[in-house]
């Protein structure tokens, strides 16, 4: 049995197609579990991932070695999102000065609160510093981590669990604040939950989707300048 | 098929290239939307069909490319141990802190552009 299961695993194939497995059948039961977002496919499917490795004393790596090739999607589905930015870039240019404050007062929320919040409850400094760009898209914001010193692998997992908070409260916090068009949903979804919030924010509607890709964007841009000054202005 | 596959993996390997010799510090993954943008505007026309069926098969899978780099978290036990509280508290408070301010924002200042928009 075990001889079996080396030969098996020891092939990247093998995660690959468990990958795809595991995460048709988080969709399925969230549906199933009438679509709730607190059970978000992609954290079923880490639960059921990361306990699978774990029990079979696998390590990340390995898994990498297969998962990698479903990783590497991410970077032309990035580019991807171009297509619907391209499609409303009429409505964005009209509507570029309340995108730009909305940019920068939420950019710098993110990282404050982030960081003030961590620092209030006694966080460890390198804790602080890995937190504070966690609303980013996790490629930048790994690598803002990796220049501040904090736990660049540890962020991609933090600005996970972020996205799938903000997909978690934003029909809350949209229904508290009635914010009820598809533009500032959209928009809220990109720049706070980055890649998930704009895979929820498509469900919504490809308007709400564009507007969370144009979001995600510039606020990567824009907290991968701040960050950096305001730990130098701090002085940690 | 492989025409929208080639422009897409064409604007991100330009994007890797314009980040390192400008040295900018954002992923070339995030240059080459901005590049296909630019591309699309000064070509001044619809978005070719090629590359629209990609981009939506992409597009509508996003959620499953997030879930190899989040295993990664099983790496961090040690740190999750220790810091959970706190790592708890401060994702969820400050995420809906940044979605509560920056929704409030966009909507107060945009009302009447939306408003324009969803008429038209």
């Amino acid at each position: 049995m075990t001889a079996f299961w080396v030969y098996f695993a020891a092939r990247p194939l093998f995660w690959i197609v468990l990958t795809i497995v595991v995460f048709m059948f988080s969709r399925w039961l969230n549906r199933k579990l009438g679509g709730l977002s607190l059970l978000h496919p992609v954290l079923i499917s880490m639960a059921m991932l990361i306990s699978l490795l774990v029990l079979t004393d696998t390590d990340y790596d390995t898994y990498f070695d297969g998962a990698q090739f479903i990783h590497f999607l991410l970077g032309p589905a990035t580019v991807a999102l171009g297509v619907p930015l391209y499609d409303y870039f009429d409505r964005i240019r009209r509507m570029w000065l309340p995108i730009l404050v909305a940019t920068l007062s939420g950019a710098t929320v993110a990282v404050v609160s982030a960081a003030g919040i961590a620092w209030l409850l006694g966080g460890e400094t390198r804790t602080i510093l890995t937190l504070a760009p966690k609303s980013v898209t996790s490629p930048i914001a790994i690598g803002i981590v990796e220049k501040i010193g904090g736990y660049p692998s540890m962020a991609a997992g933090l600005v996970l669990m972020t996205g799938m908070l903000g997909c978690v409260m934003a029909p809350w916090i949209f229904r508290l604040l009635r914010i009820d068009n598809d533009i500032a949903r959209g928009f809220t979804l990109g720049l706070s939950a980055h890649g998930i919030g704009t895979a929820y924010a498509l469900g919504l509607s490809s308007m709400a989707g564009a507007f969370a890709g144009l979001a995600m964007a510039v606020t990567g841009l824009v907290t991968a300048f701040l960050v950096p000054l305001l730990v130098s202005l701090v002085g940690v | 098929m492989l025409n929208g596959v080639v422009v897409l993996l064409g604007c991100q390997l330009a994007g890797e290239w314009v980040v390192v010799a400008l040295g900018l510090p954002v992923p070339g993954p995030v240059m080459g939307m901005l590049l296909l943008v630019i591309g699309l505007l000064v070509m001044k026309r619809r978005v070719p069909d090629a590359l629209r069926r990609v981009s939506d098969n992409l597009l509508s899978h996003l959620a499953l490319l997030f879930v190899p780099a989040g295993v990664g978290l099983m790496s961090h036990f040690e740190l999750l141990a220790r810091e959970w509280l706190v790592l708890v508290v401060t994702l969820i408070a400050s995420t809906a802190i940044t979605m509560a301010v920056t929704g409030w924002v966009l909507s107060r200042l945009a009302r009447r552009m939306i408003a324009e928009g969803e008429e038209s």
